[in-house]
């Protein structure tokens, strides 16, 4: 069994104070209690704050490029099924410049997990709109104001059926790390917008301003409905519900590949079976 | 023996499958063939046309002059009646194209009534013109009517027996037409491999090993993709259509530093997109590959046709200074062999590779004896199972004597593997101080440099001793240079050089071609495309200076006849 100290990682680099740091030691004791050691799975992010997080930690690591998290956690997944593949970014990474990959990972249904830090705000940067940033903010690059409606990933996410759809608030541990958990063992593609306070560049959505908003969904919710689920996931913003809001049991695109169905690819012989191989080019004859 | 056929007609009349049919019989009678096609970006209508010159030994490049046209338009009889030869033979259907066109070279057939009088469709009229095609070209009736059958065995017996009637009524009424002629004169022998540059590619990815494909359809590099997915289940291939190019490219790295031989293929705006994605690879040091297809640009330019106009951008795409090969076969075989010593390199040295092709390429069918796949090499270079477990520590980006980090399975032993588009330490993780920065450097690009180079094969050189003349050229120009240069040695002194393994540029310790095009008189670039981009890569390289660019950029191949002429010209 794998201890928390097994876990530990570079000094990260966040601000104190950051929403990041209850997340970090959340997810450590979410797969020390897993049983997961450091090596049985692998974290790929994007760039920007919640980008840096797979290095404040021990495990496998492919800290790629902006946006871009999901393709590469997508084909980690196919081509080494049996592993456990967690995709960790940030609003403008994954709602912003990866939106399109977000679309299609939710279409797809790979079994990977989707761990967004939702600070509503640009921190690498500093100060910019994102995606999630809602019209009452008034980020400095823009003159006029956020005129564009922000983005809701629940109600996205259940719009698309996504196999698996969360929120989660960073300050709220016990109940982030029961959320992580029901996505980590959830078969399918699953998405947890963490709601992540930034204490340097998003004053308006601070802890106070969340500790007045979230509550738990009621234990009586039932997150297979899919209307009921977008009600849900389009409630008012004074009320912020935490928890699983929608989960299906749609089958995962990797249970349809027939390549993979005994031996993960990795496990495969690598080389190429050169009697195939001549009888392949026979064909041309 | 040497003689031309071609079939013209609209998008969506069958003037392909004409040309795939007849293709095939000529290389299954022992023949040699070379074929390339002209086709408009849509589905229907417009004006097709497929060529094929039919030898009986290797040719590479195709004819002006025509022997057998089938018209199955009026635009195939006015734009291509001229280049029919005076012994040559055009047939077409009045009654479909409701117009008798004179002429004694002229056959009428009618293809439509053939097809419908024995209980066809009108759409069979393709196969009436198959039939009749391999009547006049004098080629074998048996090795037609098991083609056919082959090539719509899967949609049932009836299907079948239609076409074959099709193609027998096509070939009774033309050799009734016209009993005299006969191009087949030459002894058939055992069968040809006929393939095109695409599947070529395809399949040298799928003997290098290929385990994941990842693409966006764009012409002309789909091909590849629907070849390897029609293999997948059979190879143990993942193939998986992404979202868009830069997912392809991602979904590639990923798929490679997951553990298995990945690839993705584009053309140029697809490739614009992977831009980054191709410095992410070199930066994590994944190994990748990636099929660049070119056609005519800027944007979306002639997207069905032919150019070589993205050499500069291959060898510079991707912020930051890394070393990258670029390759850019001349001939299917080529192809195959390359793309599997891009495989080889790109994991040996921990690098993208990409390997250069265009539409001309691409859809130009080739025949061979058959394919050397003794010349393959696959060398596994991941550290995996239980020789990674044995190790004691590991670093993914640890500062090894040659430069080359050893490239582990995430997943397969108790070490981590960690690695950053950041720059990044022996361990993987970001950094920021320059001492780190500079050491990382050193190892990734100033180490592996040297290294790839000595990897280079030297440009292919055709032709005698000391030559006034030499004409150079890259990728899919080598038939038709080398062609050329057998014709026009009957009366200069001309010799070629073909570079297919591009960049790095070759060392010239093993072969000095930089001799030879210093020594020539006049030297000669052959590019498709308007600026001469491979004589600039060249002079940026060895300020060498051609004294002749010679360029064509209409998306069109040239053809022997125009090709020699305008070198004529240009030589005196």
């Amino acid at each position: 069994m794998p201890s928390l100290d097994d876990y530990r990682g570079e000094t990260p680099a966040w601000c104190p104070g950051c929403g990041n740091f209850s997340i970090l030691k959340t997810f450590k004791e979410t797969v020390l209690e897993l049983g997961l050691d450091p090596h049985q799975f692998t974290i790929v992010s994007g760039i920007g704050q919640a980008a840096k997080f797979p290095h404040y930690l021990k495990c496998n690591t492919f800290n790629g490029l902006h946006g871009r998290t999901l393709p590469v956690a997508t084909a980690l997944k196919l081509v080494n099924s049996g592993q456990l593949v967690i995709a960790v970014a940030g609003d403008g990474d994954c709602y912003g410049e990866g939106g399109n990959h977000l679309l299609h990972a939710m279409r797809r249904n790979v079994n990977i997990k989707l761990f967004v830090h939702d600070n509503r705000i640009y921190g690498l940067t500093k100060g910019q709109a994102s995606p999630t940033t809602g019209n009452a903010a008034h980020p400095k690059n823009l003159p006029f104001g956020v005129l564009s409606e922000s983005l809701n990933p629940a109600a996205l996410a259940v719009a698309m059926d996504c196999s698996f759809v969360a929120r989660a608030y960073a300050a709220d541990m016990p109940h982030l790390k029961e959320t992580m958990k029901a996505a980590i063992l959830h078969k399918g593609f699953s998405l947890v917008d963490i709601f992540q306070p930034c204490v340097t560049f998003n004053k308006l959505n601070s802890y106070e301003w969340y500790k007045q908003r979230v509550y738990h969904i009621e234990p009586d919710y039932d997150p297979e409905d899919r209307v009921g689920a977008f009600r849900k996931a389009l409630e008012p913003e004074d009320r912020l519900p935490l928890g699983i809001i929608y989960k299906n049991n749609r089958p995962v695109f990797e249970d349809g590949i027939p390549v993979i169905a005994e031996k993960t690819l990795v496990r495969q012989d690598q080389a190429p079976d050169m009697g195939k191989i001549e009888k392949l080019l026979s064909e041309f004859y | 023996m040497d003689y031309t056929i071609k079939i013209g007609g609209e998008a969506g009349q069958g003037t392909q499958t004409i040309g795939e049919t007849l293709t095939k019989v000529i290389a299954r009678s022992g023949y040699h063939l070379f074929s390339h096609q002209d086709y408009e970006s849509r589905v229907r209508g417009g004006h097709n046309f497929y060529q094929i010159r039919v030898s009986d030994s290797p040719v590479m490049a195709s004819k002006q002059k025509v022997d057998i046209i089938a018209a199955l338009d009026k635009e195939t009889i006015t734009r291509h009646l001229s280049e029919l030869s005076e012994t040559g033979r055009l047939i077409y259907d009045s009654e479909s194209l409701k117009e008798q066109f004179k002429g004694e070279r002229l056959t009428d057939i009618p293809f439509a009534r053939l097809a419908t009088e024995n209980g066809g469709s009108r759409i069979m009229e393709n196969m009436v013109a198959a039939g009749a095609v391999i009547g006049l070209a004098g080629l074998d009736m048996g090795i037609l009517l098991k083609t056919v059958e082959e090539a719509f065995g899967g949609k049932g017996e009836d299907t079948v027996k239609l076409n074959i009637m099709a193609v027998k009524a096509g070939h009774e009424y033309a050799v009734r037409s016209c009993p005299s002629c006969n191009y087949s004169i030459a002894p058939a022998t055992k069968p040809n491999m006929l393939v095109n540059g695409t599947e070529a590619l395809a399949l040298g990815a799928i003997a290098s090993g290929l385990k994941f494909y990842a693409a966006y359809p764009m012409t002309p590099s789909t091909g590849i993709m629907n070849y390897i997915a029609g293999k997948a289940a059979d190879f143990g291939v993942i193939v998986e259509q992404a979202e868009d190019e830069i997912a392809a490219i991602n979904m590639a790295i990923g798929g490679s530093f997951g553990g298995v031989r990945s690839m993705t293929g584009t053309s140029g705006g697809g490739f614009a997109l992977m831009a980054e994605g191709i410095s992410l690879a070199a930066m994590t040091e994944t190994p990748v590959v990636i099929a660049l297809g070119q056609r005519p640009g800027p944007a979306t330019g002639l997207p069905t046709r032919t150019e070589q106009g993205d050499l500069q951008f291959a060898v510079s795409a991707g912020h930051g200074e890394f070393p990258r090969l670029v390759f850019a076969p001349g001939s299917p075989e080529q192809a195959f062999l390359l793309i599997n010593k891009a495989f080889d390199l790109a994991e040996r040295y921990q690098i993208p590779a990409i390997v250069m092709f265009d539409q001309y390429l691409g859809d130009s069918q080739w025949t061979y004896p058959g394919f050397n796949t003794r010349e393959l090499v696959f060398n596994d270079y991941r550290i995996r199972g239980a020789r990674f477990a044995g190790m004691k520590e590991y670093a993914r980006h640890i500062y090894a004597d040659y430069g080359v980090s050893p490239l582990a399975v995430p997943g397969d032993a108790q070490h981590v593997v960690v690695t950053d588009s950041d720059e990044h330490n022996e361990k993987g993780h970001l950094i920021e101080d320059a001492d780190t920065r500079i050491g990382m450097t050193g190892k990734r690009l100033f180490k592996k440099l040297p290294l790839l180079r000595k990897e280079i094969e030297p440009p292919m050189y055709y032709g005698g001793n000391n030559p006034k003349i030499v004409i150079t050229g890259w990728g899919s120009s080598y038939g038709l240079m080398k062609e050329a240069v057998d014709i026009l040695s009957a009366k200069h002194d001309i010799a070629m050089l073909h570079f297919s393994e591009i960049y790095p540029l070759p060392l010239t310790e093993q072969f000095n071609y930089m001799n030879i095009l210093n020594n020539a008189e006049q030297s000669i670039c052959f590019e498709q495309n308007a600026t001469g981009q491979f004589a600039r890569l060249l002079k940026s390289e060895t300020g060498f200076a051609f004294k002749h660019i010679l360029h064509r950029f209409d998306g069109r191949p040239y053809l022997i006849e125009e090709f020699t002429g305008v070198l004529n010209a240009l030589i005196g």
